[in-house]
């Protein structure tokens, strides 16, 4: 168990270290570093202004080298100016170039300067983490308990009218895509044309405080659409627990039905959809992204929204190491807990 | 002229409708009278949640082909009335002249333009797209994950890296990356077009030499005729007048697509090529096993005519499952292209634009966003529910 779970943070590392560096490589081609220097500067600068900006901060190195200044593993670059100011990444505005440290990356804690928010990565990416973390508790609040309900409810008895009820509603949930169930809900919930005015068609004002008004909405567009899946895979598992042996032998022993699904069926039925709910992370990501665009949240979503429409090299980065770990560290959980959950793998 | 009340609308939306109800009959009475000479197809008509689904796609695709046909659409989807801006649905046109239609069926936009022809002309964009899209993403994904499969080792190892690295990336952030102006300009789509689109080549190619290599008499000029096309139509898919990728010169040139759609096209096939290789690589795992591929090992076949015409055959009722479900899941990354504003342009009627645009003014007028959104949402579903008819009959036999 300890060599599997070294093997896997080493690949994890190791695919963390490529997608950054494609990342890097996509941000930095130069219609991209131009574009970046124009919204820095100004539109109408000419090619040579452009040319000795991207100069002056470094830019214009040979992208391995600026990937490893960005690691930490390479000494940062320095730009000496006509009157002999030293300006370079690691040299803080107001720091004397002597005191900088010469390398300065994500070995030593650094993220880097957001060129859109004037800010450091560090603390940006940590606050809107922090909203958008308040967001997905909710969800998983809201989806994981209903989604593991109407699967198990739909797979006791399969064939049934409830059954073909609740699994038509979750083909429905996951036919819809956020952007789409989102449009409607506000649209019936919250418009003034409809009327209804139950919730507010805006979570801003839940960024500092969340009430059942500002935030249901949003909660339940992700929510939404990975029930239906989650839900899918319970009745496909709890089927096909409903099925084996033990269960007819419970029931011939004279075991009340609803003990046999609570004491003997649940725990099996459990084991799939459990990986699953870790694999939908990712999936709750495009999700978010989607969803604090639509409800105008300021999260971590919308901090990726904001990164890359505008080209922010580091911020994009930060935000592409943070969610690429989140998916990499879901996906060892979720193969942990299987591991954990189930007795047949654990033992041989 | 009075506004027309809800059941008008119905009424005339309907009979706008008329030639897609033509051929959905035709089409459903057709294929249930022959449903038991039809395969897989034919029994699709013996599941209720089958037939609807595949009603429900067929109804969007009728809608996009005979819409882009001028057939259905009431107005020109870019064409901006003055006065019916943000209009409610069954507005009439002011001072209509003589041959146009005289209402805008489910309203104006925000630009004064028809939601109705707007919403039928986004089904041909998608029903453009997404099964082409789909397709390609398959040859990639079974091209590679057959031998991936079938040897295993370094070679399964390393392509699994690959994909699961694809696999990790958030697609929004894929799709932030790979689908802007400034991506398009470096000339990166042609070049990923270039990798990803010799995938269909080398499978057909494949698919044949390994099927006839032993009649080489008949082999040979199938394999040229079959290649030179393909490659032509290859060659001028990649190539651009203008860009920087341009192989062949103009006059051979068959048909140019415009950067914006290029990039949409290879980052959705780019996207989704990882999960097909994903499945058809635990499908080959579970089918070498069998004793039919034993056989063939047995008889002297090349691994290449193992895989493709022992293996593939064989897998392919999950495969189909997967297919629609596939497209279904495109039509929904195409959406979230043009919900972001990313690839297409912003004029483009596609669904993801249009509820992008009647978004922003989602708490005072409805019917902009509505329409496009229920399009989608039928879509989706009805490639869902197809996909489930097909599962649950394939499990049949």
């Amino acid at each position: 168990m300890g060599l599997f779970i070294l093997r896997r943070v080493g690949v994890m590392i190791l695919t963390a270290l490529c997608l950054t560096f494609l990342v890097f490589f996509l941000t930095n081609l130069y219609p991209n570093l131009e574009k970046l220097a124009k919204t820095q500067g100004n539109f109408r600068m000419s090619d040579e202004a452009v040319a000795s900006f991207l100069e002056k901060r470094g830019y214009l190195q040979p992208v391995p080298v600026k990937y490893g200044e960005w690691l930490g593993v390479v000494p940062s670059y320095r730009h000496t100016h006509d009157d002999g100011k030293v300006t370079g990444r690691c040299i803080m505005p107001g720091q004397d170039a002597a005191d900088a440290p010469s390398f300065c990356g994500i070995l030593q804690g650094y993220w880097g300067y957001s060129t859109v928010f004037k800010d450091e990565v560090g603390s940006l990416v940590a606050t809107r983490l922090g909203l958008t973390g308040k967001l997905m508790f909710w969800v998983m609040v809201l989806m994981v308990p209903s989604a593991l309900l109407i699967g198990v409810l739909a797979g006791m008895r399969e064939g049934t009218k409830t059954d073909r009820t609740l699994s038509t509603a979750s083909i429905i949930t996951t036919a819809t895509p956020e952007y789409v169930s989102g449009v409607i809900f506000i649209a019936v919930f919250a418009s003034s044309a409809v009327g209804l005015k139950w919730f507010k068609g805006t979570a801003t004002s839940a960024m500092e405080s969340a009430n059942f008004e500002n935030f249901f909405l949003p909660v339940l567009t992700i929510s939404l659409y990975g029930m239906g899946y989650i839900a899918r895979m319970t009745r496909a598992s709890m089927t096909e627990v409903m099925t084996a042996q033990y269960i007819r032998t419970a029931r011939l022993k004279g075991v009340s039905f609803p003990n046999i699904v609570m004491k003997h069926a649940l725990r099996n039925a459990l084991i799939a959809p459990f990986t699953v709910i870790m694999l939908q992370f990712p999936w709750l990501l495009n999700g978010v992204v989607i969803v604090e665009t639509l409800f105008n949240y300021k999260g971590f979503g919308w901090l990726l929204v904001q990164a890359a429409g505008n080209n922010d090299i580091e911020l994009l980065l930060g935000v592409s190491v943070v969610s690429v770990v989140v998916v990499l560290v879901t996906q060892l959980l979720s193969d942990i807990g299987y591991v954990f959950l189930n007795p047949r793998i654990r033992i041989s | 002229m009075e506004p027309l009340s809800w059941g008008e609308i119905i009424v005339r939306m309907a009979i706008q409708f008329i030639p897609v109800w033509i051929s959905l009959a035709a089409l459903f009475a057709v294929s249930i009278t022959f449903k038991r000479r039809l395969g897989l197809y034919g029994k699709l008509f013996d599941s209720p949640i089958g037939m609807i689904g595949f009603g429900l796609v067929m109804f969007w695709v009728f809608a996009g082909v005979y819409g882009a046909a001028g057939m259905i659409v009431t107005h020109d989807s870019l064409a901006q009335v003055s006065g019916l801006k943000n209009k409610a649905p069954g507005t009439p046109l002011r001072m209509a002249e003589d041959g146009v239609y005289q209402y805008y069926l489910l309203g104006g936009d925000n630009l004064a333009r028809d939601v109705f022809s707007r919403m039928i002309d986004g089904a041909w964009v998608v029903v453009q797209i997404a099964p082409l899209a789909t397709i390609f993403a398959f040859m990639v994904g079974i091209t590679l994950g057959l031998p991936a499969g079938y040897y295993g080792g370094r070679l399964d190892t390393l392509l699994s890296f690959l994909a699961n690295l694809i696999l990790a990336f958030p697609v929004i952030l894929l799709f932030y990356l790979l689908v802007t102006p400034e991506i398009i300009e470096t000339g990166l789509p042609n070049y990923m077009a270039m990798v990803l689109f010799i995938f269909p080549l080398v499978f057909v190619a494949v698919l044949l030499n390994s099927r006839y290599y032993t009649q080489p008499k008949k082999r040979t000029p199938l394999l040229i005729v079959v290649l030179g096309l393909m490659g032509w139509v290859y060659l001028s898919l990649i190539s651009e007048v203008g860009s920087k990728l341009q192989v062949l010169p103009g006059f051979l040139d068959l048909f140019d697509i415009p950067g914006g759609i290029l990039v949409v096209f290879v980052s959705v096939v780019f996207v989704n090529s990882p999960t097909v290789f994903r499945i058809v690589r635990g499908l080959a795992m579970d089918i070498k096993t069998r004793d039919y591929v034993a056989a063939a090992q047995t008889r002297g076949e090349g691994p290449w005519y193992i895989m493709l015409w022992e293996i593939l055959p064989n897998a392919r009722g999950p495969l189909i499952v997967d297919f629609c479900l596939r497209i279904g899941y495109t039509t929904i990354l195409l959406g979230t292209l043009g919900f972001f504003g990313l690839g297409l342009p912003p004029e483009s009627p596609d669904w993801g634009s249009t509820i992008n645009e009647g978004r922003k003014l989602l708490s005072i007028y409805l019917h902009p966003a509505l329409p496009p959104a229920f399009a989608l949402l039928t879509m989706v579903l009805g490639l869902n529910l197809l996909a489930d008819g097909l599962r649950e009959e394939s499990l049949k036999d």
